[in-house]
């Protein structure tokens, strides 16, 4: 009988998650396998794709200057972005966890909202924003006095980074939310009533804390705002390509698929190496906050 | 706990402000009376919203949108359900692999996905087809479907059950009758939480679609890479409307913070 559940259970996982596994090798690890073995295979204007093995792509992308400016720009802007969203995103997380109840769930949903709201939508916003010199964000600015001349923001990277932020500042907030709520609120006490000013509280007790959380939000942040599309494509404009928007350019516009292909599999390899290794690096400096 | 300052406040009300701007600005732009964009300065008007019906490539990649996003997310539970269970029952070997292989749609740039699904879609003669968009959105809305149904079905009292084992059921009346509808709420939020992915991503898509099969937030990109006028603000604005209420919903009756974090902290 015990035997019989036995192998019953030790069948039972394997049959349930059949049908998901099978998905994801059919639909999932053989194309980005197609798309590594494209990223090898020669393109011409007339000629078309051609299934050969060559080092063509790679090469061009590693002698040209251009793929390396582009490059170079994907990862000035997500990590602009990412400093930028600890910045404001982590402070802001801190006063939210502060907050009564109701506001506090309130001010959440406004906060987080967005991170589902279309991108499409959220960017075109900040499109109107900036709309050329006389935009609305300058406007502002300048009557505030905080510039003297207007910044140009459309088709720039400053543009870019702004609006990136604010579509991915939800994921810093909810990152650093999730390790406040770790966070044993008697230890600030503590520190107070041993005569701790809110800055020393602050640098000694609240930040080291938090850091866990400020570091994996800054990973999610990063790797997103290096892969994103719509952002970059609609602020930027045509001329100031990131990585996605040159790939995406590639296969729709030239027509260069092999091309195309050898910067998407550069961008994820480059990605997942950056993302594997500071979550490894992390994990070892904060080992005690995870255990 | 210490209470927030005036400066911290000053600061949370600039952020906020900053956060709905660009939300906002879209939807009273929609208003305007004029022919141009601007803000609505002397009076609304929904000229722009009954100018979408003179559109109707909109109004098809509304519909593709919806029922890509219903059906997609639907087909992704099917899947998701049962590698629910079997990850949150099982201690088996290879399950935190699995786990990981289930939740990789969320870590590989969706630029990378479409190209990879444009590619292999193509090369089977399905590129630009309906079908290769439901395959894609299921893979991409996965992780979601899973997420959430993962949390409801880690849990669930499994004593119930027993009790419905020990008077006879099982098989199939077992789920049907006890464990689906135990894991339920958690089903019903993952499946709110796939549409809305499949409903707003543009990046995977843009790759994918062909004309007939654009999908909204593809045929509104394409649009404002041409040009940005008061239109395309009216349709973003019914768009932010669908995902507000969406998102309402999804708040009331399962709470945003635990959709969004994945936490599956069962006592709420």
């Amino acid at each position: 009988m015990s035997s019989v559940a036995e192998e019953r259970s030790i069948r039972a996982p394997w049959a349930l998650t059949a049908p998901a596994l099978m998905l994801f090798v059919g639909v999932l690890l053989i194309p980005l396998a197609m798309t590594v073995m494209l990223s090898f295979h020669d393109w011409g204007q007339y000629k078309g794709i051609e299934p050969v093995f060559i080092l063509k792509n790679w090469q061009e992308i590693a002698t040209d200057p251009y793929y390396a400016e582009m490059f170079w720009r994907t990862f000035r802007i997500a990590i602009l972005t990412t400093l930028l969203t600890a910045l404001l995103g982590a402070p802001e997380a801190y006063i939210l966890n502060r907050m009564s109840g109701r506001w506090k769930s309130f001010f959440l949903l406004v906060i987080l909202g967005p991170l589902l709201i279309s991108v499409v939508a959220r960017t075109l916003g900040w499109a109107l924003l900036f709309g050329g010199n006389n935009g609305l964000a300058n406007k502002l600015l300048m009557s505030l006095g905080v510039i003297r001349s207007p910044i140009p923001f459309m088709f720039t990277e400053t543009g870019m980074v702004v609006a990136l932020a604010h579509v991915m500042m939800p994921f810093m907030v909810l990152s650093v939310w999730a390790a406040l709520q770790r966070l044993d609120p008697q230890i600030e006490n503590a520190a107070m009533s041993l005569g701790a000013g809110p800055v020393t509280i602050i640098r000694r007790i609240i930040m080291p804390q938090i850091m866990p959380g400020v570091l994996s939000g800054a990973i999610i942040v990063f790797s997103l705002s290096a892969s994103a599309f719509a952002t970059p494509a609609i602020i930027g404009g045509r001329r100031l390509k990131v990585a996605a928007t040159l790939a995406y350019d590639e296969f729709l516009n030239t027509l260069n698929w092999p091309l195309g292909a050898a910067v998407a599999t550069l961008l994820l390899a480059a990605l997942v190496l950056i993302v594997v290794g500071s979550n490894a690096m992390i994990e070892r400096r904060y080992a005690e906050v995870f255990r | 706990m210490r209470r927030n300052g005036p400066l911290a406040l000053v600061f949370h009300a600039v952020f906020v402000t900053v956060m709905v701007a660009p939300i906002l600005v879209v939807c009273l732009v929609a208003f305007t009376p004029e022919g141009y964009l601007s803000l609505p300065t002397n009076g609304f008007s929904l000229r722009w919203f009954r100018t979408i019906a003179n559109y109707p490539e909109f109004i098809h990649a509304f519909w593709i949108s919806l029922g890509l996003g219903a059906l997609s997310s639907f087909v992704a539970l099917l899947f998701a359900v049962p590698a629910a269970l079997a990850i949150a029952r099982y201690r088996f070997r290879g399950r935190d692999a699995l786990a990981a292989l289930f939740l990789s749609p969320l870590m590989i740039p969706h630029v990378v996905l479409g190209i990879a699904f444009l590619r292999f879609f193509t090369s089977f003669g399905l590129g630009g087809s309906f079908a290769a968009l439901i395959i894609a959105h299921v893979v991409i809305v996965f992780p979601f479907a899973l997420r959430l149904t993962l949390a409801a079905a880690i849990g669930m009292d499994l004593s119930v059950e027993m009790a419905a084992v020990s008077l006879g059921a099982g098989g199939w009346t077992l789920f049907r009758r006890v464990t689906l509808p135990l894991i339920l709420p958690g089903v019903i939020s993952g499946w709110a939480l796939a549409f809305i992915q499949s409903f707003d991503d543009l990046t995977m898509t843009v790759f994918l679609a062909a004309p007939g099969t654009e999908t909204l937030p593809v045929r509104m990109f394409l649009y404002i890479q041409d040009n940005i006028d008061p239109l395309v603000t009216s349709v973003s604005a019914c768009v932010i409307a669908i995902t507000m209420t969406a998102l309402i919903l999804l708040d009331r009756f399962y709470g945003l913070d635990r959709v969004l974090a994945g936490k599956g902290d069962p006592g709420r």
